[in-house]
C-alpha cells in the first residue's frame, strides 16, 4: 500500500488552561465562577509519537484533546501542531483526525460517503477521492461494508468506520477520545491490538490517545501523561510509570500500588517500627515518604523485607489470591499466585518485598487515587490489575528495555 | 401492546371508541353527510346529491382552493425557512439571548390572531410598506402566524441534536457552511418535515386573521367556507369543508411520506 502521509508533525502544549463557564465541573471554582478544567498543562508530543492521556474520569483528559481540536478555547496558553499555532486557528483549519467515544458517524450517509466526507471538505480532486475511500477502509478491514448505513454496523465495525474516516485525511495528527470505552472487554482487546497495527503502518502520525483505562495506555503507548485534578501529574515511558512512579497518584492510579507511610533513616526506612531496606534512598534522613510497592511483588512468608500482619480479606482471582493484610492498622495488598488453601480471615501473616522492588517517594506528592489504601475492593481494578502485570512484562520483551530500571 | 388480557383490551376499545367517536369523529361524519344533501330537518339528512362537490371543485370555489394551496405553501416555505434560521442562530447565543428570542418567536402564538391580522393591515396599510390589498398581505400575515410553529419545532430539534456530528464535520475539515448543508440540515430533516406539515395545516385552516385582510381576487377556502354558510348556503358550505379536509390531509400525507435516512437511527 503505498500511501504518502501529512508531513509528521508533533503536538505541544504550552502551559495551556481551560476554563468552562458558570456551570458544570464541581472541582475548584475561580474567583469569577468559571471552573478550570485544565490548569497550565505542558505536554508535548514528537512526531510519530503515540502518548496517552491517563487519568480518571473528570480529570480534565476530554478537555486537553478538544483544546487541540479547536472546540474550546484556551484563556492562556498555546497549542502548536507541527511548528504552527493552532491556539486561534478554527477546528476545520487544523487538520486533525479524531475518533470520539460514540463515533460519531453520520447517520444518513453511508460508509463510503462518511470516509469520502473529509476528502470531499478538503476538496480532494473528485478522481482521487475514490481510491482514498477504498484504501482508508481496506487499512481499517471495512471494505466489504462500504455500502451500509451506520446503523446497520455493529459497534466495533463503526469503530472501524470512524477510524477509517479520520485516516483517510491523512492526517499529521489523530485524537482518540476513549475510543474503546463503547466496546465490550474482547472487542476491546482486539482493537488494541489493531491500533498497534495501524500505528506501525502509519509511522509518522502522532497520535494521542485518551483513556482512563491504565491497560489500553501500558499496551499503547510510546509515553503515558498521567492528568488529575486538571494539571500533568506525571509523564514517561510505561516501564517508567510503572517502576518508578514520581508521585503518590501515579503511583496508585497506574497499578494500583500499595502505599505505606514511612520515616527515613539512614540507609532504610521505618514503617511502624518495623525496619524496612529499600535499594535508593533519595529523600532526606529524618523526612516522611511514602513507600510504594506493587501487589504482585509481595510475597508470603519471610524474607528481605518482613511485614507481619492479619488477613483481613480474601479474593480470588483465577489464577492469583489477592490478600488484604492489615499491617499495624494499614492495609497491605499482595497478589500470590493461588493458594491451595485459601487463608482464614484474621489468621496471621508475613509477607516480605525486596528492596529493590520498592520504591520511595516524598510525602505529599498529591493523593493516592483510590482514596485510603484500606477498603480497596474496585471491580474494575481488581479485573486490571493481573493483566497490567502481564502486559508490562511483554512490553519489557518486546522492546528489550526492561531490568535496568530496576537496578 | 401495553395491556395483556383479552378484557383488559376490550375495555381499552370501548373507551376509545366513546371517547373518540363523539369528540372526533362524529362532527366530521356529520358534515360529510350533509355535503351529500339538500335538506336536514329530521334526525338524518334528506335527498342525497353530488351537486354541491359539483360547485366546489369548479369557479370560485375551485379559485379558492388554489388560492389556499399557494398561500399555505408559500407561507409555510417562507415560515420553514426564517423559523430553522432563527432557529440555529438562537442555538448559538448564551442563555439569556436565546431566551430571548424564543420569547419572541412565542408572540405569534400568544397574542389571538386576529391582533395579528390587525397588527399586520396597519403596519402594511401604507407607503412605502403597502401590501393592503394584494395576496401579499395574506401570505404574508399567514407567514407570521406559522413561523412561531416552525421555530419551536426546529429549535426543540436543534437543541437535541449531538454537537458531536458537527465537531466531527469540522474537524474533518469542513467549513460551517457545509457542515450546515450537509450534516446539521440532514440531520434536521425529520423535524423539518414535521414543521412543513404543522405549518402547512394551520395555514390551510387560518380563518380569523385572513378575514381582516384577504382582498377580493385572493380568497382563501375558509373564507369561501364562511361567507358560504352565512349566506345559508350550509350544504355547499359542507361540501367545499370536505374538499379542504380533504386536499390538507393529502398533501400531509405526501409530506408524511418524504422518507430521511436520519430519521432510522
Ligand atoms: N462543557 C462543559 N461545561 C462545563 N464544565 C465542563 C464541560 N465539559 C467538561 N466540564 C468539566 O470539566 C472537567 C473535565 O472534563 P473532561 O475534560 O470531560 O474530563 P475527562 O475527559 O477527563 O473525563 C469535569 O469536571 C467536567 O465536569
Ligand atoms: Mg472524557
Amino acid at each position: 500500500m503505498s500511501r504518502q502521509s501529512a508531513p509528521s508533525s508533533g503536538i505541544r502544549f504550552e502551559r495551556v488552561s481551560v476554563a468552562y463557564g458558570k456551570r458544570g465541573g464541581l472541582g475548584a471554582r475561580g474567583a469569577n465562577g468559571t471552573y478550570t478544567a485544565l490548569d497550565s498543562f505542558d505536554l508535548t508530543v514528537e512526531p510519530g509519537e503515540v502518548m496517552a492521556l491517563l487519568g480518571p474520569s473528570g480529570s480534565g483528559k476530554t478537555t486537553a484533546l478538544r483544546a487541540v481540536a479547536g472546540f474550546v478555547q484556551p484563556v492562556s496558553g498555546r497549542v502548536l501542531i507541527g511548528d504552527r499555532d493552532v491556539t486561534a486557528l478554527p477546528p476545520h483549519r487544523r487538520g486533525i483526525g479524531m475518533v470520539v467515544q460514540q463515533y460519531a458517524l453520520f447517520p444518513h450517509m453511508r460508509v463510503e460517503q462518511n470516509v469520502a466526507f473529509g476528502l470531499k471538505a478538503q476538496r480532494v480532486p473528485r478522481g482521487e477521492i475514490a481510491g482514498r475511500v477504498a484504501e482508508a477502509l481496506e487499512m481499517t478491514g471495512m471494505a466489504a461494508y462500504a455500502r451500509r448505513y451506520p446503523r446497520e454496523l455493529s459497534g466495533g465495525q463503526q469503530q472501524r468506520v470512524a477510524i477509517a474516516r479520520a485516516l483517510a485525511i491523512r492526517p499529521g495528527v489523530l485524537l482518540l477520545d476513549e475510543p474503546l470505552s463503547a466496546l465490550d472487554a474482547q472487542l476491546r482487546s482486539g482493537m488494541l491490538a489493531e491500533l498497534a497495527r495501524l500505528h506501525r503502518e502509519l509511522p509518522d502520525v502522532s497520535i494521542l490517545y485518551v483513556t482512563h483505562d491504565q491497560v489500553e495506555a501500558l499496551t499503547l503507548a510510546d509515553r503515558i501523561a498521567v492528568l488529575d485534578k486538571a494539571r500533568l501529574q506525571d509523564c514517561g515511558t510505561p516501564q517508567d510509570l510503572y517502576r518508578r512512579p514520581r508521585t503518590e497518584f501515579t503511583a496508585s492510579f497506574v497499578g494500583n500500588a500499595n502505599l505505606l507511610p514511612v520515616s527515613v533513616g539512614t540507609g532504610g526506612v521505618r514503617f511502624a517500627g518495623t525496619e524496612l531496606a529499600v535499594a535508593t534512598v533519595d529523600v532526606m534522613p529524618g523526612a516522611d515518604a511514602i513507600l510504594c510497592v506493587r501487589p504482585h511483588l509481595v510475597g508470603l512468608g519471610e524474607g528481605e523485607n518482613t511485614l507481619r500482619g492479619t488477613i483481613a480479606e480474601v479474593q480470588w482471582r483465577g489464577s492469583t489470591h489477592r490478600l488484604f493484610v492489615d499491617v499495624a492498622g494499614h492495609r497491605v495488598k499482595a497478589d500470590v499466585r493461588e493458594l491451595r488453601e485459601t487463608p482464614a480471615l484474621g489468621a496471621a501473616v508475613a509477607l516480605h518485598f525486596a528492596a529493590h522492588d520498592a520504591v520511595l517517594l516524598p510525602a505529599g506528592t498529591g493523593q493516592a487515587a483510590t482514596g485510603p489504601v484500606a477498603g480497596e475492593t474496585d471491580a474494575e481494578a481488581a479485573a486490571s490489575t493481573p493483566s497490567v502485570t502481564a502486559v508490562v512484562g511483554a512490553i519489557s520483551v518486546a522492546k528489550g528495555a526492561g531490568g535496568d530500571i530496576d537496578g | 401492546m401495553l395491556v395483556h388480557s383479552r378484557t383488559g383490551r376490550w375495555a381499552t376499545w370501548i373507551v376509545f371508541f366513546a371517547l373518540f367517536l363523539p369528540l372526533f369523529a362524529l362532527p366530521l361524519l356529520v358534515i360529510v353527510a350533509a355535503s351529500f344533501s339538500t335538506h336536514w330537518s329530521g334526525a338524518f339528512p334528506s335527498g342525497p346529491t353530488t351537486e354541491h362537490y359539483g360547485a366546489a371543485v369548479r369557479g370560485e370555489s375551485l379559485e379558492a382552493l388554489t388560492t389556499s394551496l399557494i398561500t399555505a405553501l408559500t407561507a409555510s416555505v417562507l415560515a420553514l425557512a426564517v423559523g430553522t434560521w432563527a432557529a440555529l442562530a438562537a442555538a448559538a447565543l448564551r442563555r439569556r439571548g436565546k431566551r430571548v428570542v424564543d420569547a419572541l418567536f412565542m408572540l405569534p402564538v400568544a397574542v389571538p390572531s386576529v391582533v395579528v391580522g390587525l397588527a399586520v393591515l396597519v403596519a402594511f396599510s401604507k407607503p412605502p410598506m403597502l401590501l393592503n390589498g394584494t395576496r401579499w398581505i395574506v401570505i404574508l400575515a399567514h407567514g407570521v402566524l406559522v413561523t412561531a410553529f416552525a421555530y419551536q419545532s426546529v429549535s426543540a430539534a436543534v437543541t437535541r441534536l449531538d454537537p458531536a456530528y458537527e465537531q466531527a464535520a469540522a474537524s474533518l475539515g469542513a467549513r460551517p457552511w457545509l457542515v450546515l448543508w450537509r450534516v446539521k440540515l440532514p440531520l434536521l430533516l425529520p423535524s423539518l418535515n414535521a414543521a412543513a406539515g404543522l405549518c402547512f395545516a394551520l395555514s390551510m385552516g387560518e380563518l380569523s386573521a385572513t378575514m381582516m385582510l384577504y382582498p377580493p381576487d385572493w380568497m382563501p377556502l375558509p373564507v369561501r367556507i364562511f361567507t358560504a354558510t352565512d349566506r345559508g348556503s350550509l350544504f355547499t358550505g359542507s361540501a367545499v369543508a370536505v374538499v379542504l379536509m380533504g386536499t390538507t390531509l393529502l398533501v400531509l400525507l405526501a409530506v408524511s411520506r418524504i422518507r430521511t435516512r436520519a430519521s432510522y437511527r
